[in-house]
């Protein structure tokens, strides 16, 4: 079981702006302000400030109603925060990480994402469950994976993996407002992050972020790179060394796993032919072979070259510093399926 | 004996004979294929559903597993409309989309259907949740099988609904078998009472063939459940009759046994002893029984006249649709 470092990493510590995790507990902040139905529950999200301190500080200002604690009993808690949600709250479950989520997929899968349509409509499970997700901390094989491209296989639930600081904010509100069942991935290694040059849409805005849409986050002409989640900076550093040798790539940021905002990607890859997918999830049955799939169904007369793929190895993350980089996308693993799209 | 009390019995009984006699009348549907899927049936449970189920106020809400036909009906679900859901008709209280196993109704705030063993405990503790966060005065029945204490979810959720004080009536209809599996060979411990008292919480075991034992024991559970000190368990000691479902060839279970348990028929019991006291006589019972089967007949007639959901309509309510309210 892990222990964050709720002390360690509590503010940004520059003048770039809040970091993804205090862009999160902001919006944690706002949502339990404006809606009193709100309240958050998960392991050591209270007294403990939550594993990675996202939740810290808001106990004392909210209270042990509305911030509270459970016992690690993930089936229970999710599925007590279903049942909350039938009862007319608006409940925020917390689960660690995602490999935690499995003892709860009985839960999510069976009533989260079934009881709307298992019951003719006469049930909607208005719930957001919040995860943490992704390596790249040397915490092995059950801390480490990226599990959000099996939830995005489920009808009746919304994936949603916000990638920037502006989307970290500005996500949990339209969440809450869906009537159905919203779990968010965020990626550990984001929550230090600042948004350096904040763009695309809903950076200035909060309000203006959505649950689904798909956003351009560099524009470019000669390969469309499409990421999510913690694979964004990867892929911009990516783009980054590309236009260094005169390569124009394109990223396009999913944010949203299900429903999967298919017109950007499709509009992306019409303007530049060609298109590498960047998923930290595992290769077989990933979402970047659904992406890859859905180019190849609906653009596959505009593509100059075969879709590429760049997702971790087919291994449970290992601890070792040096293996874990290796098993995981790398930029130059990106630049180098780049290249082999633009020949 | 008042002439309410005696009027309350024999609603007791008539809610017995509706149960049974419509799980009758599936089983002579699902052999013609009228009725498909897995079905099973709660005959020679009836006592809990009358006696429990019938105990709760409207504002109460109920989760109950896939043996829950009896549950729905004491509930009010329209026979028909649960009918119409096992013939997979748009009028169906799913709309055609649960059958047996899952029928909802949100009006009546029976919540399912659950078929997975356990899985709805955690819903239960939810809305107990949203329950006692609102203040409002009202339980939540949580119906499960003997089969359920073995899940790792019964533990979580009796401890984080007795740590938390919510007002949840846990409801353990303990028929003696998980599907083929008797209470013995599943459990080290099988006073399962005893084990659900050991999260803090007052439980005990009741006569589940006699209805009269199951409400006052229901009557007196809410009472410490509703807008109280959190929690209660009820172990319901009873008995299916048939087999698990229609699939199960019942090779796991003595005849002799069964013929015991047939002795403490919940329905001949009560029928024995309003006669016994003078409060029904065989005319009465005839046409109790004649009523029963002519809203059989009713819901039967009404539900096959129904349409089927338009196969357009295949993936409606995968989501909530945008003129849905949510409650």
């Amino acid at each position: 079981m892990s222990t964050g470092t709720a002390a360690a990493a509590t503010t940004s510590g520059t003048d770039r702006g809040p970091t993804y995790r205090e862009a999160l507990r902001e919006a944690l902040r706002e949502a339990l302000h404006a809606d009193e139905r709100v309240f958050l529950m998960g392991e050591d999200v209270g007294r403990y400030g939550g594993c990675f301190a996202v939740s810290l500080g808001l106990l004392e200002e909210f209270g042990p109603d509305r911030v509270r604690d459970t016992p690690l009993s993930e089936s229970a808690f999710v599925g007590a925060g279903i049942g909350a949600a039938l009862g007319g709250l608006r409940p925020i479950v917390e689960i660690m990480t995602v490999n935690f989520s499995l003892l709860a997929l009985d839960q999510i899968l069976n009533n989260a994402a079934t009881l709307s349509h298992m019951s003719g409509g006469q049930f909607s499970v208005p719930l957001v469950v919040r995860m943490t997700t992704g390596a790249g901390r040397q915490l092995a094989a059950q801390h480490s994976h990226s599990l959000e491209g099996w939830y995005a296989h489920i009808p009746g639930l919304r994936i949603v993996a916000p990638a920037t600081v502006a989307d970290a904010r500005g996500v949990l509100a339209p969440a809450l407002a869906c009537p159905d069942p919203v779990l968010l991935f965020e990626h550990a290694g984001l929550y230090g992050t600042t948004d350096d040059a904040p763009d695309g849409p809903g950076a200035d805005d909060p309000a203006g972020v959505a649950l689904d849409g798909a956003a351009v986050r560099r524009p470019g002409t000669d390969v469309s790179l499409v990421t999510y989640g913690g694979m964004l900076p990867t892929t911009l550093a990516a783009a980054e060394r590309l236009a260094e040798d005169g390569t124009s790539a394109e990223v396009v940021d999913l944010r949203s796993l299900r429903p999967l905002d298919e017109e950007t990607v499709l509009a992306s890859v019409r303007r530049t032919h060609r298109l590498v997918v960047v998923d930290e999830g595992w290769r077989s049955g990933s979402l970047a072979a659904e992406v890859a799939a859905r180019v190849a169904e609906h653009a596959f007369y505009d593509l100059d070259a075969p879709p590429e793929r760049v997702c971790s190895a087919e291994v449970p993350v290992p601890y070792a510093a040096h293996l874990e980089r290796a098993a995981l996308p790398s930029v130059d693993g990106v630049v180098a399926a780049a290249r082999r799209t633009v020949g | 004996m008042s002439a309410t009390v005696a009027d309350d019995r024999l609603d007791l009984l008539r809610g017995m004979v509706r149960v049974r006699r419509f799980e009758e009348r599936c089983v002579e549907l699902y052999s013609t294929e009228r009725i498909r899927g897995f079905m099973h049936l709660c005959i020679g449970e009836e006592a809990v559903a009358v006696g429990l189920v019938g105990a709760l106020e409207p504002g109460d809400a109920v989760v109950s597993t896939y043996r829950e036909h009896g549950h729905a009906l004491v509930r009010g679900v329209p026979m028909s409309a649960v009918l119409a859901e096992m013939f997979g008709r748009a009028t169906g209280c799913s709309r055609g989309r649960g059958g047996s196993m899952h029928l909802f109704d949100a009006a009546r705030r029976f919540y399912g259907g659950n078929a997975i063993v356990g899985g709805g405990l955690p819903v239960a503790v939810g809305l107990g949740l949203a329950d006692a966060l609102t203040a409002r005065p009202v339980a939540t029945a949580c119906l499960f099988g003997d089969g359920a204490v073995a899940e790792g979810e019964f533990h979580e959720c009796l401890n984080l609904a007795a740590l938390w004080r919510l007002p949840v009536l846990f409801c353990c209809e303990n028929n003696r078998y998980a599907m083929g599996t008797a209470l013995e060979r599943e459990h080290a411990e099988t006073d399962l009472a005893l084990r659900a008292a050991a999260y803090g919480m007052p439980a005990w075991a009741v006569d589940g063939m006699d209805p009269e034992a199951v409400r006052a024991a229901t009557q007196r559970a809410l009472a410490l459940v509703r807008g109280g000190p959190g929690p209660c368990f009820l172990e319901l000691r009873t008995y299916r009759f048939r087999a698990h479902s229609m699939y199960d060839p019942d090779r796991y279970r003595d005849r002799a046994e069964i013929a015991r348990w047939r002795e403490h028929d919940p329905v001949d019991g009560l029928h024995a002893r309003l006669l016994a006291d003078g409060e029904l006589d065989d005319e009465g019972w005839a046409r109790l029984v004649a009523e029963v089967d002519a809203e059989i007949r009713e819901a039967e007639a009404v539900a096959e006249a129904a349409p089927v959901e338009p196969v357009e309509d295949l993936l409606r309510f995968v989501g909530a649709e945008p003129t849905g309210e949510t409650p």
